[in-house]
Order: structure tokens, then C-alpha cells, then sequence
């Protein structure tokens, strides 16, 4: 046992805890059990895990403090890590936020957690998120809203971590979980990273497998890690891409060591600033941010060129027709037969309107509708079509920008989070959060968020750097020129613990009061 | 508005959903909303524009025609709401 605290082990780097575990300065067993306890002192008030899984994480703990015992120590061995309930995982319950899929328990495990598993990480349990990943907020998950671990200064209404990866960020920035996986169709990485001061990197499309995650809109889903630092993003990712023949998506090269990306000099490389992202009505928090970075880059040496992407506007519109088209079609199989949720109608047709009526929430049914009514007769043409051509247009904008520049600097939200119920009443102003993140969907681009500084209120802001395709070794490598300028990243104050601070915790799960929502999920996981 | 109610009551049968009546309201409200929002890209000029298929230019991989999994029918069912002798059952559909 090492003389750490369960708080100073929690606020660990993964970086940081895999040289200790080899050091065997640190256990698996004791850094696991301090997030266990984490989690349960704090999962009542931020609803960021909807399924925890202790004993799995006990047992994984052992096998990995053997293998580290031995020298024989994998990646990531001993990390414990959160996972998004999007990604199947065999035998955990496995819902992507919404009824509809009940009590599923899949029989296999996604490639992306399976990769993670035998890189030796430790699963916590499933993280809470937006229903199918439809959202911004994290709200329109079917186990109520996750809460963001930041507050304005002096107040306490609860904020919203951003969406869908909700529960990815805010169980990584309470220090709940050292890092989390996460996905991102439209900007569900790297929104609710920039909203709680997180790490959240979308990778190229197909850098990652797709097989074994609940599926959304497929030619725009990319999974990606949510970490606390640039090092810990590079880390994760380095695990969980790989090539899957399971995924006729997946891209066929080998992942680089992203890792060794990192503390190489920008001196020279070309960051270009769109014009187009300086939005009209931008705050000037915002735009000083976008400032602040232009400017840590220049001192870095890089050099700063303005560019034009002229179709950015059209990104979110083109956006509401591909994704909701694409999820009509992949959501026509939850229809109460071979999983999941099943309501008895008068015949089949009935029982099917029923169970799609019962199992999906508001959010759902708006995008299955509008993609049903984009595909149907007469409009294929006019929208779908229409949005793919589009599409085409904002790619060859990135085309013709990376001839210049080798990178590209943005702001990653139009605003630091927002109350829970402040914009959930009008769906174009809540898809307008992803302002800045869709077009890089779109075009298929790596893209990453780095925290970068803070709003007046005391609320973490990010910036957005997106690379070529399957370039993310220059994006992380850029990113850790603002994470350096923006100083070591802070933790938000743990007001979940009421009086007692952190350090204070206690420290082996079994004395900590367990939190009711980990201890009926563990029950049904197991 | 874009879409009636009308509209909204087919679109809801295709897809399977059952919409009250005031459901099917605020959902022609909030389509027609969206609908007219995304019209903004009649704006751009795509004559000759190909659609995007992929987001990579990249040859679909192909593999032999075998079978690669199977005999797993307890696994197959094991998430249904209703199954009989590793069989799916739903209502009747045929007279």
C-alpha cells in the first residue's frame, strides 16, 4: 500500500498511475478501490454512472496486480476507466440511455472495450448519456439528467455537463473515473469536454471499430476517450483504434504511437483560423478565448494563416438531415422481438407502434420522425441527397484549407455549460451547441478538445483543434501547446461531500455509505 | 407550417410509432420548425456536386463467403421479451 490518499490516487494521471503501478509504488486493487469509493460518495449527486460494477473492477484489479507483480504489465493495466452505456459490454446491462432497450444484457463485448480489456484496464461500470446519443445536454437520457461536477462561482444550481457523453465527462473531471470512453456523431465528445475541463478527442472516422456500439448515424459515429490531459487522450486512444474487420468501415493502417507524438516542437506548423467560425453574436469570452490561443501558438512558433471554410454555416442544417435519416433506419430495429422492451398491441403492427411509442423519449421520436419523413417518397432527392451533395462541399472546403495550413484552431462551444432546463424547450437552440464541432463529423476529421481557460462565472472553456484525416498525431501534438500555456488543468471543488473534503473520504468502499442508484446497479449487473 | 398533422400521422405510421393527439400537435410544430430551418440549404449551389458516400475514398473489404459463427442459439435468444424453443414469437400475422 502506498501512503497516497484515496483523493491524491483518484487525481492521478493515467500517465501518472501506469508509472507508479510499474513502480509498484501503487496497486491496482488500492487505486481501484478508491474509485469505488469515489463513485459511491459521489454518484447520488452527479447520476454519472447508471450501472457500477465493483466486484468486476475488484477482480480485474487482482489480475492486473498479478500481472504487474510478474513485470509482465499490459497499457493500461490497473486503470480503472468508465464506460459510455453505449458500448456493448458482455453481460453489464447495456441500455444507450433509453428504455427502449430495458434490461440488455449483451452476449459480446464491443471492440473498442475489448481492446481496452486486454490492455488491461478496469472497467468501473456504464456511464450515463443522452438517449441514443441524441442530445446535447445529457437531459434526454431515459435515468435523468448526469450533473456537471462545476458550478459558477459563489453558486449552486446544477449545470449541465453537455451531451451525449455527459456521464464520460463529468465522472473524468470529479475524478471518479481516470478516464472514460466516449462517442461523438456531432460533437458528443468534445462538447461535454469543453464543458467540465476535460480532454475529448474524435478520432478520423474509422480510426476506431464501430462494432459492438449501439449504432446513431453511421457514417458520422467515431468513438473517442474523455481524459484530464493531452498525455492521458494519446494514451487511451493508442488502445482503443485498431483495425476490425468486424467494421467494413474501420480503416485498414496501423495505429502510430500516439504517445510519442507529444513534446515535439510546433515551431513552423501551420494553424489556420476560419473566418467563417467568427459567428455573429459570438460573446467576447469567446472570442478572447479563440484570442488567447492564437496567440499561445505564435509564441510557440507556429504560424498563424487565415483561412475560409465557406459552407461551415450549412454543416448543422446538412446535419439534421443525415443524422436523423441515418437513425430512422439504424432505431428500426428496436421493434420489441429479439431485445429489449415489449409492449402487447391488438396484432404485430400495434405492438410495434406500442413499444416504439413507450421505449423512446421525445428527442428520439423527433429525429426518427424527421429522418423518416426526409427518406420517404417525393423527398430523398430534395433533403438526403440534397444534405449528402453538401457534404461533399464542406469536405472539399477542409481539402482546399489543409493545402495551407497543417491544422485548424477553433472555439469548441459557443458557451460554457448551461442550467439543467434552461434550453431544453426549443431543439434548433440546443442543436446549436454543436456549431462548432459538426463540420468536422461531417467531413469525417480528427478533431479534439482542450480546456483553456474559464468564463467569467468560473466555468471551464475549451478550445477545438481539428487535423487531416488520420492525422491526429499533429492535433495532440498542437493540443499540448494550449494544455501547457492553460497551466495545469484544475479539479473542480468536490461540493457532492458536503462538509468533508476530499482527502477525508473514506478510504475502503465498504466504510463509505454506498450511493443507492451504484448499489441497485451493481445488483442488476451481476 | 410545413407538415400537417396529416403528415405527421403518416410519417409516425412508417416508422412505427404511436402518436396521441397531442403529441401529433407539437410534433407538426416542432418539425415544421426544423424542416424550415434546414431549408437554408436550398441557398447552396450543388449542380454537379457529387453526394458523399464515404467519408474516405476506400474499397469496401471483402472476405469468403463462410460461414465465420453460429450454434449459439441460446445466446441468439437470450435477450427476447418472448421466445419458445429457441424461436422468436410475436402475434399471429397469418390467417
Amino acid at each position: 500500500m502506498s501512503d497516497l490518499t484515496p483523493s491524491d490516487l483518484t487525481g492521478l494521471t493515467i500517465a501518472e498511475a501506469r508509472d507508479r503501478l510499474r513502480k509498484k509504488e501503487i496497486t491496482a486493487r488500492e487505486l481501484t478501490e478508491a474509485h469505488i469509493a469515489a463513485i459511491e460518495a459521489a454518484n447520488d449527486a452527479l447520476n454519472a454512472f447508471v450501472v457500477a460494477t465493483p466486484d468486476k473492477a475488484l477482480d480485474m484489479a487482482k489480475a492486473s496486480d498479478a500481472r504487474l507483480a510478474k513485470g509482465q504489465g499490459l497499457p493500461l493495466d490497473g486503470l480503472p476507466l468508465g464506460i459510455k452505456d453505449l458500448f456493448c459490454t458482455r453481460d453489464v446491462r447495456t441500455t444507450a440511455g433509453s428504455a427502449i432497450l430495458d434490461d440488455f444484457k449483451p452476449v459480446y463485448e464491443s471492440t473498442v472495450t475489448q481492446n481496452l480489456w486486454d490492455a488491461g484496464a478496469v472497467m468501473l461500470g456504464k456511464l450515463n448519456m443522452d438517449e441514443f446519443a441524441m442530445g446535447s445536454s445529457n437531459e434526454t437520457s431515459h435515468f435523468k439528467p448526469c450533473v456537471n461536477p462545476w458550478r459558477a462561482d459563489g453558486s449552486s444550481k446544477p449545470l449541465v455537463p453537455g451531451g451525449s457523453s455527459g456521464g464520460s465527462a463529468s465522472a473524468v473531471a470529479a475524478r471518479i473515473a481516470m478516464a472514460a470512453t466516449a462517442s461523438d456523431t456531432g460533437g458528443s465528445i468534445r462538447q461535454p469536454a469543453a464543458f467540465t475541463g476535460t480532454v475529448g478527442i474524435k478520432p478520423t472516422y474509422g480510426r476506431c471499430s464501430r462494432w459492438g456500439i449501439v449504432a446513431f448515424a453511421s457514417s458520422l459515429d467515431q468513438a473517442g476517450p474523455i481524459t484530464r490531459t493531452v498525455r492521458d487522450a494519446a494514451i487511451m486512444l493508442g488502445q482503443m483504434a485498431s483495425h476490425d474487420p468486424k467494421d467494413s468501415t474501420s480503416a485498414d493502417r496501423p495505429v502510430p504511437d500516439y504517445e510519442a507524438a507529444l513534446g515535439k516542437s510546433v515551431k513552423g506548423l501551420r494553424i489556420g483560423i476560419p473566418k467563417e467560425y467568427r459567428i455573429e453574436g459570438m460573446s467576447a469570452e469567446i472570442e478572447a478565448l479563440w484570442q488567447q490561443g492564437i496567440d499561445w501558438f505564435k509564441a510557440a512558433g507556429a504560424e498563424i494563416r487565415e483561412i475560409s471554410l465557406p459552407h461551415t454555416k450549412y454543416a448543422l442544417p446538412a446535419y439534421y438531415i443525415v443524422a436523423p435519416a441515418e437513425a430512422s433506419s439504424n432505431l428500426a430495429r428496436y421493434d420489441g422481438v429479439r431485445y429489449g422492451l415489449r409492449v402487447n398491441g391488438r396484432d404485430i403492427t400495434s405492438m410495434y407502434e406500442e413499444t416504439r411509442s413507450e421505449g423512446f423519449g421525445a428527442e428520439v421520436k423527433r429525429r426518427i420522425l424527421i429522418g423518416t419523413y426526409v427518406l420517404s417518397a417525393g423527398y430523398y432527392d430534395a433533403y438526403y441527397i440534397k444534405a449528402q451533395k453538401v457534404r461533399t462541399l464542406i469536405r472539399q472546403d477542409f481539402e482546399r484549407a489543409y493545402q495551407e495550413v497543417d491544422a485548424i484552431l477553433t472555439p469548441a462551444t459557443p458557451s460554457p455549460a448551461f442550467g439543467i432546463g434552461e434550453k431544453s424547450g426549443d431543439p434548433i437552440e440546443m442543436y446549436l451547441n454543436d456549431i462548432f464541432t459538426v463540420t468536422v463529423n461531417m467531413a469525417g476529421l480528427p478533431g479534439i478538445s482542450v480546456p483553456a481557460g474559464f468564463s467569467k462565472q468560473g466555468l471551464p472553456l475549451g478550445l477545438q483543434l481539428i487535423g487531416r484525416p488520420f492525422d491526429e498525431e499533429t492535433v495532440l501534438r498542437a493540443a499540448q501547446v494550449i494544455e501547457d500555456a492553460a497551466g495545469p488543468a484544475r479539479r473542480p471543488d468536490a461540493w457532492w461531500l458536503g462538509s468533508t473534503s476530499a482527502a477525508d473520504a473514506p478510504k475502503s468502499p465498504k466504510a463509505a455509505k454506498p450511493a443507492k442508484m451504484a448499489k441497485a446497479a451493481a445488483k442488476k449487473s451481476s | 407550417m410545413k407538415v400537417d398533422e396529416a403528415t405527421v400521422r403518416h410519417v409516425a405510421r412508417l416508422a412505427r410509432i404511436k402518436v396521441s393527439g397531442q403529441e401529433a400537435q407539437s410534433l407538426q410544430r416542432e418539425l415544421s420548425a426544423i424542416l424550415d430551418w434546414v431549408e437554408q440549404l436550398d441557398a447552396v449551389d450543388t449542380n454537379g456536386v457529387e453526394p458523399m458516400t464515404r467519408v474516405e475514398a476506400m474499397a469496401l473489404p471483402q472476405r469468403s463467403d463462410a460461414v465465420t459463427d453460429g450454434g449459439i442459439p441460446d445466446q441468439i435468444v437470450k435477450n427476447a421479451p418472448l421466445t419458445e424453443d429457441h424461436f422468436f414469437v410475436v402475434p399471429k400475422v397469418v390467417e
